[in-house]
């Protein structure tokens, strides 16, 4: 299969088949990116361009660029406020692009990562744009459910803050290409956007709603927790209320599948116990872990490089 | 002719006459062909006229203009069943309801502040556009406009 995308913006971009062969290339470089060093991508630059802060995808790009054998420009928050004090984000695209072999960006603005791609010279991989998209947030999540449980006929529940989540969406919008069986959990306040819902049912995923968790946890593959924001809430008591009502503890995990799988893109605040760390159902290290093989399978794609 | 009864004031020589405008948005408009105070040509507008086809609609008539590409494509977005009538030496030379573009690029200014098409980057905003009722999705946030687009106008 061809890839005819260069740049990564949005998990709306991509069929089924494209995420199966990003998934399958991850498979693939999983056992390098558990450590070691290859030269596919020796003598490329990746430029991380973060105008906003990062620890996890940006280390793991990082990361899965040193693994391959490759180098990366970093723009240090710091510098980058300083840097940019005034420069457009389409000039420093401009410019960045002529360093380097693909940048990874993280802005503030929706749609920067699109606006970037029409700027660069080289392949934009999107790693953020304020509440739009974080596709290879999605795909490392696909990732992790491929591996540690199976993405046909998934029974998953997604808790949290569905309202306003990016992650929620963009996931939602993935599974339902592989028809899955989708159970929205939040409180009111957060719950998914109608139109969302609508675009869920009519890509073909089967999609119900509650605001007991309790209620599914026995008859679901996938846990997926999400935070939930206190800024949300006018009323600190509400906020209270609602995260203690969303927080999942060992006390909750007795009569759950034997293979159910926890996820979360972390971090985490208190919506998972630590005492469930341990459990062989929590696989939320795991899933942050499967961000170094997934990133490295786009870098080889997007730079051109067969593995 | 009911034609004839729905000219209130003397008919024009040459120019354009917007007919069926969705009632209430004969100003709005005015305000796409930037029509105001200190323009020089005979413009008139009706608004609320009864009509068999729409219950009400609004009708403006401008002398000796013709709409540019950019001005119909606007019009379409808050009147779709608008009709062009061309008037030429008094006679309606010319007839076509307006076309609702696939694409609109500079037209529109997006509804979210957070936007990159609302910032000082070079980019100029561009709008998906769907029908029945019409639609914006801005392919930059995905943000759908549905209500007062008229309001959003650049
Ligand atoms: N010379 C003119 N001056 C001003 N208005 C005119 C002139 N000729 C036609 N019009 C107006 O232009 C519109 C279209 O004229 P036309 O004679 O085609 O009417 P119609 O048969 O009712 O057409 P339609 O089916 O589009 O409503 C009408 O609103 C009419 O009043
Ligand atoms: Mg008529
Ligand atoms: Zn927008």
């Amino acid at each position: 299969m061809r890839f005819k995308r260069r740049h990564i913006i949005s998990m709306k971009d991509f069929t089924r088949e494209e995420i199966d062969y990003i998934l399958d290339r991850a498979a693939k470089l999983e056992p390098l990116a558990r450590g070691g060093r290859s030269d596919l991508l020796a003598g490329k630059i990746l430029a991380l361009l973060f105008y906003e802060p990062s620890t996890r995808t940006r280390m793991s790009f990082e990361t899965a660029m040193l693994r391959l054998g490759g180098s990366v420009l970093n723009l240090g928050s710091k510098e980058a406020t300083s840097i940019v004090k005034g420069e457009t984000l389409a000039d420093m695209i401009r410019v960045v692009s002529t360093y380097s072999d693909a940048i990874v960006q993280r802005h503030p603005s929706e749609g920067s990562a699109l606006m970037a791609a029409e700027f660069s010279s080289v392949p934009i991989i999107n790693g953020g744009d304020g509440a739009g998209h974080h596709p290879t947030q999605t795909l490392l999540d696909l990732y992790t459910i491929r591996k540690e449980s199976h993405l046909d006929n998934l029974d998953i529940a997604i808790v949290g803050d569905l309202k306003y989540g990016r992650t929620v969406h963009s996931l939602t919008y993935a599974l339902s290409l592989y028809g899955a069986n989708i159970t929205l959990v939040s409180p009111p306040q957060l719950n998914m956007p109608d139109q969302i819902k609508a675009d869920l049912k009519a890509r073909g995923a089967r999609v119900s709603e509650t605001e007991n968790l309790e209620e599914v946890l026995d008859s679901i593959d996938v846990l997926y927790m999400t935070r939930i924001q206190k800024e949300r809430f006018p009323d600190p008591t509400e906020y209270k209320k609602v995260a203690g009502a969303y927080k999942i503890t060992t006390e909750h995990l007795g009569n759950v599948r034997d293979n159910m799988i926890i996820m979360h893109p972390l971090p985490r605040v208190n919506e998972i116990d630590s005492f469930v760390d341990t459990s062989s159902h929590a696989r939320y290290f795991e899933q942050s872990f499967y961000g170094v093989p997934i990133r490295m399978a786009l870098l080889t794609i997007v730079m051109g490089v067969e593995v | 002719m009911s034609a004839e009864k729905e000219l209130r004031v003397r008919p024009i020589r040459n120019g354009t006459v917007i007919d069926r405008i969705l009632a209430g948005q004969a100003m709005n408009v005015l305000k796409i062909l930037r029509i105001k105070g200190a323009y020089s040509e005979v413009v008139t507008m009706a608004m609320n006229v009864p009509s068999k086809a729409l219950g009400q609609k609004d009708i403006v008539k401008i002398e000796n203009r013709e709409l540019e590409e950019k001005e119909l494509d606007k019009i379409s977005l808050i009147s779709p069943g608008a009709t062009i009538n061309i008037i030429r030496d008094f006679e309606v030379a010319d007839k076509y309801q307006v076309e609702l573009p696939e694409m609109v690029e500079g037209m529109v200014k997006c509804i979210n502040p957070n936007c990159i098409s609302n910032t000082k980057e070079p980019v100029t905003s561009k709008f998906e556009v769907k029908k029945d009722p019409v639609q914006l999705r801005c392919i930059y946030c995905e943000n759908i406009i549905m209500e007062n687009i008229a309001e959003h106008l650049l």
